[in-house]
C-alpha cells in the first residue's frame, strides 16, 4: 500500500473551498424559498383545485419524483442553450433545484393539510373567513407545523444534491473538490475534505432550520412542545 | 316583528336518508329555543342549516330576513350575523386565545388591530377569561376552551347564536360554567338555538322547548311542557332522560 | 425514429439496463448491510446503538456523488484498478443502507412494546422472540417503504455519472455530445426512468393503502 496522505494543497485551495461553502449554501437558500411556495401552491391545487388544476398539479408531481435530478438538470442546461436561452450554470441549477423539491414539498404539505381536522375548516368558514382566508391563517400554519420535520429532511436532502451542479460546472463545494483534484491528483484527500465540510454543512443547516422552527411557531417556543 | 329564524316545512336528506321531514318553526327574535330529542332525530342538522353548513333540500328557511337554499345565499355574509359552538370546541391551536377571538372580525370585519384587542379583552371578560388572552388552547381545561369558542363567536357581533350540542364533551364538573355563560347571555337578550341533553339547563333557559321525533318537530312548549308530556314518545324521552 | 438511429436508441437502453444492474446491486449490497444496522439501532446495547446511528449520520450526511468520489479514489489508491462498477456499486450499497437501515429500524420500533411483552411471557428467548414474533410483523410494516425506497435507489444511481459510469444518464451525456439533440435525447432518458421507477411508487402506494386497510 504506502499510499501517503497529503493535504498540503488545503492551504493554497482554502478560499476556492471557501467560496464553494458559499454557493452551495447560497444555491440550498434561494431554492428551498420557491421550491416551498411551488410545493405549497401545488399541494393546495391538488386539494381544493378543479380538476383541470388537479390533473396538471398530479402530472408535475409524479413526473418530477420519477425521474433523476441529473436528468431534469441536463434537459434545462442543454436543452434550453440549444433553444438559445443559454442560463448560467448557477439560474440553471436553482431552477431546477427549485422544481425538483417543489415537488417533494408538495406531496409533504398535501399530508400536511389533510392530516388537519375538519372542525378547523368547518369553524373557520363559520367565522365568515373567506376560502383563501381559511388555508392562509388556519390551515397552512397547522399544516406547515404538522410536517416540519420532512420538510427539514428534505431540504437537507436538497441541499446534498446541489452536489451534482458540478456536472454543469457550477462551481459549488463538489465543482471546487472536482478542480482540485484534477490539479493536484489528491482525490481522495479533496473529497474526504469535502465529505467532512458536507458533514458541518448539513449541521448548520438543521440547526437554522430548527431557529426557523422556533420563530415561525411561537407556541412551541412557548410550550417547549418539541418539533 | 318578522322572527329570526322561519322553518317553513324543511326537508333534508343525506342520500335516500331523509332526515328532516318537513320542519315548521319560528325563533322569534330575543328567545331562547332549545332543541331536544334522540340522537338521529335531526335536532343537530336543523341547527346545522340554520347558517348553512347543510344546505335545505325543501321547503323554506329564511334566517335574518334571508331566504337560504336559493343558491345564492352569501355564506359569508350569513355567518357574520350567525355565531356557532360546537361540541369539540374547534379552536385554532396556533392560536393564543386573543388571536382565536381576533381573527375573524380583524380579516373579515377589516377591525384594526388596538380596536380589535379590546373587543378581545370585552368579550374575554363576558366568558370570565380576561387572565386568560395570551395563553395557547391546550393550556385550558375544556370548560376554559369553549367559552373561548364562545367569545369567539361573540366577538364578530352575531344577532343569532348556535349551540351545538356544547357540553357534551365536557367533564360534569365543567359543564356549569359554561352554562352559566350560556345562561348570562340569554338575559342580555341574545337569541340563541340550542341543541343539548342538559335537561335542567333547558327548563331554566329556554323560552321554548321543541321535541323533535324521526326528523319532525313532535311536540313543542314552554319549559312545563316537560313536566306533562302530550305524546307518548316525549313522555318516553323524557323518562328514560331525565 | 424520433430523429434519433435505431442504433442510438438502443445506446440509450443499454445504458437503462446497466442503470437496472446498479440498481439491483445497491439494494441488495444495501440490504445485506441495512439489516445489521437496523438491527443495531434497535439493540439494547448502548454503544451497538451509537456506532450504528454515526454510521447513519455519517452517510446520510455526505452527497452520494462525494460519497461515489471517495469510494472511487479510495480504491484506487489502495491499489485496486477495478470498474467503475464497482465503485459505484460500493457507494449505492453504503448510501442505501443507511437509509434502509432507518427505515427497517423504524419498522421494527412500530411494532407494539406489548408484542415484545407478550412474547417474553411464553418465555420465549430473545432471538426467538424476535424472530418469531416482531420480524414478521416488521417486515409487513416494511414492505412500502422499501418498495419506495426503490425509486430513490433507481434514481440516484443516475450520481454514478460522476465517476464515469455507463447509465443510462452518461449514455445520454455522451449521446447528446455527439448528436446535440439535448431535449430530445434527455427527453428519452427521462421517460425510460420514469418507466423504471413509476410503476414501483405505483406499487408502494397500493401495498401502502393495503397495509392502512389492515
Amino acid at each position: 500500500m504506502g499510499y501517503e496522505f497529503d493535504f498540503s494543497f488545503l492551504s493554497e485551495y482554502a478560499p476556492d473551498l471557501w467560496r464553494g461553502v458559499w454557493l452551495t449554501l447560497w444555491m440550498t437558500v434561494v431554492s428551498i424559498v420557491p421550491g416551498f411556495v411551488i410545493g405549497t401552491l401545488c399541494a393546495i391545487g391538488r386539494i381544493y383545485g378543479s380538476t383541470p388544476v388537479r390533473r396538471v398539479a398530479t402530472v408535475y408531481v409524479e413526473a418530477i419524483r420519477n425521474t433523476p435530478l441529473v436528468i431534469q438538470v441536463f434537459w434545462l442546461f442543454f436543452g434550453l442553450a440549444v433553444l438559445g436561452a443559454r442560463l448560467d450554470a448557477f439560474t440553471a441549477a436553482i431552477i431546477a433545484l427549485s422544481i425538483n423539491v417543489g415537488a417533494y414539498t408538495a406531496e409533504i404539505m398535501r399530508a400536511g393539510f389533510e392530516s388537519i381536522p375538519r372542525g378547523q375548516r368547518e369553524a373557520a368558514s363559520c367565522l365568515a373567513l373567506s376560502g383563501p382566508q381559511r388555508v392562509l391563517y388556519v390551515e397552512l400554519p397547522q399544516a406547515v407545523e404538522r410536517v416540519y420535520p420532512a420538510l427539514v429532511s428534505q431540504f437537507i436532502l436538497m441541499m446534498l444534491a446541489t452536489s451534482i451542479m458540478s456536472q454543469i460546472s457550477a462551481e459549488e463545494l463538489t465543482g471546487v473538490a472536482y478542480q482540485i483534484q484534477s490539479f493536484t491528483f489528491r482525490g481522495f484527500e479533496a473529497y474526504l475534505v469535502t465529505a467532512v465540510i458536507y458533514l458541518a454543512l448539513v449541521t448548520t443547516l438543521r440547526l437554522t432550520l430548527h431557529g426557523v422552527a422556533l420563530a415561525a411557531f411561537p407556541r412551541r417556543r412557548r410550550l417547549g412542545t418539541p418539533l | 316583528m318578522e322572527p329570526m329564524v322561519r322553518f317553513q316545512d324543511v326537508h333534508k336528506s343525506f342520500g335516500a336518508v331523509e332526515v328532516l321531514k318537513g320542519i315548521t318553526l319560528d325563533v322569534p327574535r330575543g328567545d331562547v329555543v332549545v332543541l331536544v330529542g334522540r340522537s338521529g332525530s335531526g335536532k343537530s342538522t336543523a341547527l346545522r342549516c340554520i347558517n348553512g353548513l347543510e344546505t335545505v333540500n325543501g321547503g323554506e328557511l329564511h334566517v335574518c330576513g334571508e331566504k337560504l337554499h336559493d343558491g345564492k345565499t352569501d355564506l359569508r355574509k350569513l355567518r357574520q350575523e350567525v355565531g356557532i359552538v360546537f361540541q369539540s370546541y374547534n379552536l385554532f391551536p396556533h392560536l393564543t386565545v386573543e388571536q382565536n377571538v381576533t381573527l375573524a372580525p380583524r380579516k373579515v370585519m377589516k377591525v384594526g388591530a388596538k380596536e380589535a384587542k379590546e373587543l378581545a379583552a370585552h368579550v374575554l371578560a363576558q366568558v370570565g377569561l380576561s387572565e386568560k388572552a395570551q395563553s395557547y388552547p391546550e393550556q385550558l381545561s375544556g370548560g376554559q376552551q369553549q367559552r373561548v369558542a364562545i367569545a369567539r363567536s361573540l366577538a364578530m357581533k352575531p344577532k343569532l347564536m348556535l349551540f351545538d350540542e356544547v357540553t357534551s364533551a365536557l367533564d360534569p364538573e365543567l359543564t356549569g360554567e359554561v352554562l352559566r355563560v350560556i345562561e348570562r347571555l340569554a338575559k342580555d337578550g341574545m337569541t340563541m338555538v340550542l341543541v343539548t341533553h342538559e335537561m335542567g339547563f333547558a327548563r331554566g333557559v329556554a323560552d321554548q322547548i321543541v321535541f323533535m321525533h324521526h326528523g319532525k318537530v313532535w311536540e313543542r312548549g314552554g319549559a312545563e311542557m316537560l313536566r306533562a308530556p302530550q305524546t307518548a314518545e316525549l313522555q318516553q324521552f323524557v323518562a328514560t332522560d331525565l | 425514429m424520433l430523429g434519433l438511429t435505431i442504433d442510438q436508441l438502443l445506446f440509450l437502453v443499454r445504458g437503462a439496463g446497466w442503470t437496472l444492474v446498479l440498481s439491483l446491486l445497491g439494494f441488495v449490497g444495501g440490504t445485506i448491510l441495512g439489516l445489521p444496522v437496523a438491527l443495531a439501532r434497535s439493540s439494547k446495547l448502548r454503544a451497538l446503538r451509537m456506532v450504528a446511528s454515526a454510521y447513519v449520520q455519517l452517510i446520510q450526511g455526505i452527497p452520494l456523488p462525494v460519497i461515489m468520489f471517495v469510494v472511487y479514489f479510495g480504491l484506487s489508491i489502495g491499489g485496486f484498478e477495478v470498474p467503475a462498477l464497482v465503485a459505484a456499486g460500493l457507494a449505492m450499497t453504503a448510501y442505501s443502507s443507511a437509509y434502509l437501515g432507518e427505515i427497517w429500524k423504524g419498522c421494527i420500533q412500530s411494532v407494539p412494546k406489548t408484542q415484545w411483552e407478550a412474547a417474553e411471557c411464553l418465555a420465549l428467548t430473545g432471538t426467538q422472540r424476535f424472530v418469531h414474533v416482531i420480524l414478521p410483523q416488521a417486515l409487513k410494516i416494511a414492505v412500502p417503504p422499501t418498495v419506495g425506497f426503490l425509486v430513490q435507489i433507481v434514481k440516484n444511481t443516475s450520481y454514478s455519472v460522476v465517476i464515469g459510469f455507463f447509465d443510462l444518464t452518461y449514455s445520454a451525456k455522451v449521446l447528446n455530445n455527439s448528436t446535440y439533440k439535448p431535449f430530445l435525447v434527455f427527453s428519452i432518458a427521462a421517460a425510460l426512468y420514469f418507466v423504471i421507477c413509476y410503476p414501483l411508487s405505483l406499487l408502494a402506494g397500493r401495498f401502502e393503502r393495503k397495509l392502512k386497510r389492515v
